[in-house]
C-alpha cells in the first residue's frame, strides 16, 4: 500500500467518523467542532488531488468564516444539550433507514456503470488546481459569473441585515 | 486512485448529511448537514475534474481540460457563503420569535 493510499483512507475514515459525530453529538457546539474536523479532512483530500487553491479557500471560507458564524450564533442563543429538541425514537430509525436505502441505491447504480470502470483520478500530479491556471480561466472565461457573484454577495449582505434587524 | 473510491466516499458523506436532515430537529444542525452535503458534492466535482484532466493529459501535455470543474467548486463556495449568512439570519429571527430552534415550529408559517 503506497503512501497516497494510506493518506486517502486515513482522511476518508477521519471525515466519515467526524461526520457521524456531527449527527450524534447532543451539544451543538461539539457538532460544530466535529464539522470543522470534516472540513479539514476534505481540505486534505484537495491537497492530495493537487487542488491547492481550493484547499486553502475551503479552509478560509468554510472552517474559518462559516463555522465561526455558526459558533457565534449558537453561543448567542446559549444553546446546549439541555435545550436540544427531542425527536421520537422511531422517527430517527425511519430517517436512518431511508438514508441507508438512498446510499444502497446509489452504490448499486455506481457499481453497474460501465463508463467509469478503470478510470482513475489523477493524484499528486497535474497543475490545473494551481492558482495561476485557475486565475487565468476565472478572469477570461468566467469573468461575468464572477462579477455577478459580487452582486449576489451584496444582496445577501443587505438581506441578512434586513432579516436580522429587530422588529 | 480509482475514481470509484472517491464516488463511494462522497456518497457516504452525502447520505450522512441526508440522515442528519431527516433525524435532527435542531435547525442549526440541519443547516450544518446541508453544508456537509455541499462539501461532499464539491469533493466529487474536484475528483471528476482530475479524472478528465488525467485523460486529456495523456493526449496533450499542455491541456487544461477539467479546470471548469474546479471553478464550479469555487462558485459553489461563494454561493454557500451567501446562503449561510441569510440562513443564519432567518434562524436568529425565528429564535427571537419562538425562543426555540425546533424546526417543528416552522410547519405553520403564520403567527
Amino acid at each position: 500500500m503506497s503512501t497516497i493510499q494510506i493518506l486517502f483512507f486515513f482522511l476518508s475514515v477521519l471525515a466519515i467518523f467526524s461526520a457521524i459525530m456531527v449527527l450524534i453529538s447532543k451539544n451543538p457546539v461539539h457538532s460544530v467542532l466535529w464539522l470543522i474536523a470534516v472540513f479539514f479532512a476534505i481540505s486534505g483530500h484537495y491537497i492530495l488531488l493537487n487542488a491547492q487553491f481550493l484547499a486553502i479557500v475551503n479552509l478560509i471560507v468554510y472552517a474559518g468564516a462559516i463555522m465561526v458564524l455558526f459558533l457565534f450564533v449558537i453561543m448567542l442563543m446559549n444553546l446546549n444539550a439541555d435545550s436540544e429538541p427531542r425527536k421520537h425514537q422511531w422517527m430517527k430509525i425511519a430517517g436512518v433507514i431511508s438514508g441507508g436505502c438512498f446510499l444502497m441505491v446509489l452504490i448499486s447504480l455506481v457499481r453497474q456503470t460501465v463508463e467509469i470502470t478503470g478510470k482513475t483520478a489523477l493524484v499528486k500530479e497535474g497543475n490545473i488546481g494551481l492558482i495561476k491556471n485557475l486565475g487565468k480561466v476565472l478572469f477570461s472565461d468566467f469573468v461575468v459569473p464572477f462579477e455577478i457573484s459580487s452582486v449576489l454577495f451584496l444582496s445577501a449582505m443587505v438581506g441578512a441585515v434586513v432579516i436580522g434587524k429587530k422588529d | 486512485m480509482p475514481i470509484q473510491y472517491y464516488i463511494y466516499f462522497c456518497l457516504t458523506l452525502f447520505s450522512i448529511g441526508i440522515i442528519g436532515v431527516l433525524t435532527r430537529r435542531n435547525a442549526i444542525i440541519v443547516f450544518m448537514c446541508i453544508e456537509l452535503m455541499l462539501n461532499a458534492v464539491n469533493l466529487l466535482l474536484v475528483a471528476f475534474s482530475k479524472m478528465h484532466h488525467g485523460a486529456a493529459l495523456a493526449a496533450n501535455p499542455a491541456s487544461t481540460a477539467g479546470i471548469d470543474g474546479q471553478l464550479f467548486v469555487f462558485f459553489i463556495m461563494v454561493v454557500a457563503a451567501a446562503e449561510v449568512s441569510v440562513g443564519l439570519a432567518i434562524i436568529v429571527m425565528m429564535y427571537r420569535n419562538t425562543h426555540s430552534v425546533d424546526i417543528n415550529f416552522l410547519n405553520r408559517l403564520k403567527n
